[in-house]
């Protein structure tokens, strides 16, 4: 986008000497504005920065959290760092097919029309709902009987409705915007030609998108499954409700994988906001490396994106 | 190798995947209703009112220590103080919001020097993407001290001392903190419909000997307005949800600033519905209380959905005329 803009204009040397007062004023905030966003950025970052390379200290990446008061002895991060990590896969994994699924059917197929609208606002509504809301939502599903395999059930029936696969699978909302607005985009700029010479070699509908389309749209689906990680990695709201926030992993009885994600534990958001003076830990030193560690995550997969957006097949029309 | 999906096949299996789409909201809003509804019944349209006596936490308390017969279960509760929180940050960060955006849209599209541009992109995809837990951490640990200690006086905090404590957790981070994470939200849709003005009109209203604020801002901008309209809708959305910046930030008091009180007001604490739904979620197995608790989402939830809705309307005129966002 940005490489793109400036090629579209020749330099245009203007005085605004002769501009009106009140446009000159407009030009001069709008300096102001975009000034003021980038100073803003730039201090978080920097802010960050210097206090996450004051308080990060590596043994914190592999020691697990200790609850104590004395931060000196609380351990570092290891679990959050796990969770974080299984949450977003989790999350991914259910998104990801859906959302691709939802954009293919919205571009090439989206019969009957009405129904095809209703599914596309249903997507904005989703992306507008928040995510204490979901995360809220969650709880209550996951608390039926029916659900009880993905937590544990408690003495006395009541299905606890916390755990990493539930919270994963609401997570899973939070990033189906991104995916299915991205793959949906990368569908539409696909132009009619080329599924026309597919189907003029006696392709099906059906092969057409498993072969032409999907491919050819890899790099849009890969954009927005980053761009949805990064929402995932940096929701805290439904990690505190869903996930039970709990300091180090609580597995259920079971086999080793299923007994962890059916288990609770933390990720680094639940562990800043934990360890911040909101939350019960009030460890402003480890509050500051976690954050600083999971701005970095986040920055990655934002950059990462990036990249992938810049790579797109160009089309002839 | 397995047999190909036949077209139909792939039809009814994509479409039904769509559907779960739609069938997860409909089960949100039924499951959060079902949920909530013991505490609207209860209340009427006095849930929406001032609390009759004492404070909403003290009703809130109330709710959480009700007996534990179903009988005697309590839900007295009137959450104007909560959603007078949730207006006011909603609000202020609006105001705020759109001017920063509307303006620092315009200064990417058109009055940036491209080096200056090539920074903004980032910069704006780095705001959005900072997560807000870290607005909140920068936010208690900085802004909020900083305002506690070095902006309100003693005066002022004797001055009210005796309804709320000023400690610098206050409306005023709030709605600067939660500017600052709406404005890339919009910044991002605008761009997009400024750049999407066709250039013949932009070009055409140049021709007429038009500097390039006024081609910006009657032409580019009034082209945009549906898109506008949309950015600003999505994010009053996303402001109306923030839960955990708000409840790291804005006091944790279920107290209303009382705009009376001259600047003071905007110094004072307050709490939206979202924090409080984060504030609250130890209390969710207590009965009454969670279904008080379902009663904020589905506040929020009502709203959210409608807002959503008005913003991919308002988004569907831009598509006739082919500058779709």
């Amino acid at each position: 986008m940005a490489a793109a803009a400036p090629a579209r204009r020749a330099p245009v040397v203007e005085s605004t000497a002769s501009w009106r007062l009140t446009d000159r004023i407009g030009l001069g905030l709008c300096w102001a504005a975009g000034l003021l966003l980038c100073l803003i950025a730039a201090g978080i970052v920097l802010y960050m920065a210097y206090r996450g390379l004051q308080y990060l200290r590596p043994h914190l990446l592999w020691e697990r959290p200790l609850s104590d008061s004395d931060q000196s002895k609380s351990g570092g991060f290891l679990d959050p760092l796990v969770g974080t990590v299984a949450l977003t896969l989790i999350g991914t994994a259910i998104a990801l097919p859906v959302g691709v699924s939802t954009a293919v059917w919205l571009v090439e197929f989206g019969r009957p029309g009405w129904l095809a609208r209703m599914v596309e606002s249903g997507v904005e509504v989703i992306a507008g709902t928040p995510d204490i809301v979901i995360a809220i939502f969650g709880l209550v599903l996951f608390q039926q009987r029916i659900f009880a395999p993905l937590s544990f059930q408690a003495e006395g029936n009541a299905v606890f409705g916390r755990s990493f696969l539930t919270a994963g699978t609401m997570m899973a909302l939070v990033a189906l915007p991104f995916i299915v607005g991205s793959t949906r985009e990368a569908l539409q700029t696909i132009p009619r030609h080329v599924r026309e010479a597919s189907f003029a070699l006696g392709k099906t509908r059906a092969a057409t998108i498993r072969r032409v389309l999907l491919p050819a749209s890899r790099p849009g689906i890969a954009t927005g499954t980053v761009l949805g990680m990064g929402r995932i990695v940096g929701d805290t709201a439904i990690v505190v409700i869903l996930l039970g926030a709990s300091l180090q992993f609580q597995r259920v009885d079971g086999p080793p994988v299923v007994g962890d994600v059916r288990g609770t534990g933390s990720t680094l958001t639940s562990y800043v906001y934990n360890n911040s003076p909101a939350g019960e830990g009030n460890a402003p030193e480890k509050a500051y490396a976690a954050a600083f560690v999971l701005l970095i995550v986040v920055i990655a997969l934002n950059l990462a994106a990036g990249r992938l957006g810049s790579g797109r097949t160009q089309w002839k029309r | 190798m397995r047999k190909p999906w036949s077209d139909d096949r792939a039809e009814r299996v994509l479409g039904a995947v769509a559907c779960l789409v739609l069938a997860t909201i409909l089960g949100m809003v039924v499951f959060v209703f079902a949920k909530a509804w013991p505490s609207f019944s209860h209340n009427g349209l006095g849930w929406f009112g001032p609390a009759h006596d004492g404070t909403v936490d003290d009703q809130l308390t109330g709710i959480f220590n009700s007996p534990a017969d179903p009988k005697h279960y309590q839900y007295e509760l009137g959450a104007f103080s909560l959603l007078w929180g949730t207006i006011l940050t909603t609000a202020g960060a609006l105001v705020l919001g759109v001017a920063i955006a509307v303006l620092s849209s315009i200064f990417i599209v058109e009055f940036a020097p491209p080096p200056v541009r090539r920074v903004m992109t980032p910069v704006i995809r780095l705001l959005a993407a900072v997560p807000s837990v870290i607005y909140g951490l920068i936010g208690i640990l900085v802004l909020v001290p900083f305002f506690g200690n070095h902006v309100i006086s003693q005066d002022r905090k004797q001055s009210v001392l005796y309804v709320v404590q000023l400690t610098g957790t206050s409306l005023l981070v709030a709605v600067l903190i939660l500017t600052v994470m709406i404005v890339p939200i919009m910044v991002s849709i605008m761009t997009d419909a400024l750049r999407g003005v066709p250039r013949s009109w932009t070009e055409g209203a140049a021709a007429l000997g038009v500097n390039r604020w006024r081609v910006m801002w009657t032409i580019s901008v009034r082209a945009s307005r549906p898109a506008f309209i949309a950015a600003i809708v999505l994010a009053t959305a996303r402001a109306l949800g923030e839960a955990i910046m708000l409840s790291m930030v804005s006091g944790s008091q279920g107290f209303s600033p009382n705009p009376l009180d001259g600047l003071t007001f905007f110094l004072e604490p307050t709490r939206p519905l979202a924090a409080t739904i984060v504030d609250n979620a130890e209390g969710l197995s207590v009965k009454p209380f969670g279904e008080t608790i379902y009663a904020f989402a589905a506040v929020l939830l009502v709203s959210t959905f409608f807002l959503s809705l008005a913003g991919w309307a308002a988004k569907q005129p831009l598509k006739r005329y082919g500058m779709g966002v």
